[in-house]
């Protein structure tokens, strides 16, 4: 087990380029689905927490009341937290009601719940987005396919190191008869960074 | 939403973080990590078994004091090529050899365009 003797003289990059050629050689592994995997753990990884959350928050009302009132502790409740950023101070959720729409944001830099929702989505951290979410939301949400009426406020959360946002979705229509786990499944995590409104799909 | 495996957050095994993100510091890292994964999705790995290596690799890698700088990277690198061996998909003395090749190729501008030399992972032909 002891690998003492490889890292001599080599550099792990030209290593790390032989172990690759030779699974690729050996057929084991396309380099096309290498490029995919990393793409996709950088981008994509783990809203899954935040989505357990969510639907336990449309199912349970007093526990609702506890995610809304201090963020942390009541997704503790749900065996998460102890893993996540001890950096973060808070975890506030915010609720999107018929009238009021939140949309999360760092302006300064890519501040992200990342312990409910994983890492950031590529655009999240785009200078275009960070500066538009604040300037012309209502705008922003729009061209991403999200248009809301006139009459529904939208509030932006700047996220910082000490405080981090997270949106809770509105449940959507058509699913009073699904248990939690189904409901899971149906919370994106673009709708909890405010960005989507989750519809009932088929 | 369809990744492989859920990765530690926290503890020995998990991977450096930046504000959530994977931090990579070098290319190789992160290819390592995606041929990893790869592997792993394809059925070819078993990542409880990787994880319990390469946590076993930092382990006794932290017991033992050296003049080596920390690299988790290269921790990870062992426990895949320690994994390979194992499952007799790849053997070291493979790897010793190709690295070599690799490492004695000519660099730079001067590099001669021999059927060794790649700039894109293709070597399926190159035995």
């Amino acid at each position: 087990m002891t690998a003492d003797h490889r890292h001599g003289s080599d550099s792990p990059a030209t290593r790390t380029e032989a172990i690759e050629a030779l699974l690729v050689g050996k057929g084991l592994v396309k380099s096309a689905a290498v490029d995919a995997l990393v793409e996709r753990y950088e981008q994509d990884v783990g809203p899954l927490r935040g989505a357990r959350v969510v639907a336990q928050a449309w199912t349970d009302p007093a526990f609702r009341a506890r995610l809304l009132e201090d963020g942390m502790p009541a997704i503790r409740e749900l065996g998460f937290g102890d893993n996540t950023d001890a950096h973060v101070a808070r975890l506030v959720v915010k609720e999107n009601t018929d009238s009021v729409h939140n949309l999360v944001v760092c302006t300064l830099c890519s501040c992200y719940p990342w312990a409910v929702l994983g890492l950031p989505p590529a655009w999240y951290k785009s200078p275009a987005y960070r500066s538009r979410a604040v300037r012309e939301p209502r705008r922003l949400l729009a061209e991403l396919g999200l248009d809301l009426s006139p009459d529904v406020e939208v509030r932006v959360w700047d996220s910082s190191a000490e405080v981090r946002y997270m949106v809770l979705p509105q449940r959507p229509e058509g699913t009073d008869g699904l248990g939690v786990e189904e409901l899971t499944g149906l919370v994106t995590r673009d709708s909890m960074i405010g960005v989507e409104r989750l519809q009932r799909t088929g | 939403m369809n990744l492989p495996v859920r990765l530690d957050e926290d503890g020995a095994a998990a991977p450096p973080r930046e504000n959530g993100e994977l931090a990579f510091s070098a290319p190789w890292e992160s290819r390592l990590f995606g041929l990893t994964m790869a592997l792993v999705e394809v059925g070819r790995l078993d990542w409880e078994a990787f994880r319990g290596r390469l946590i076993g690799g930092i382990a006794a890698w932290e017991a033992t004091a050296r003049d080596e700088e920390w690299s988790y990277w290269l921790r990870w690198q062992e426990a895949l090529e320690d994994s390979l061996e194992a499952a007799g998909l790849v053997a070291a003395p493979e790897i010793d050899r190709l690295t070599g090749q690799f490492a004695a190729r000519p660099h730079g501008h001067d590099h001669r365009h021999d059927r060794d030399h790649h700039h894109e992972h293709s070597m399926e032909n190159d035995e």
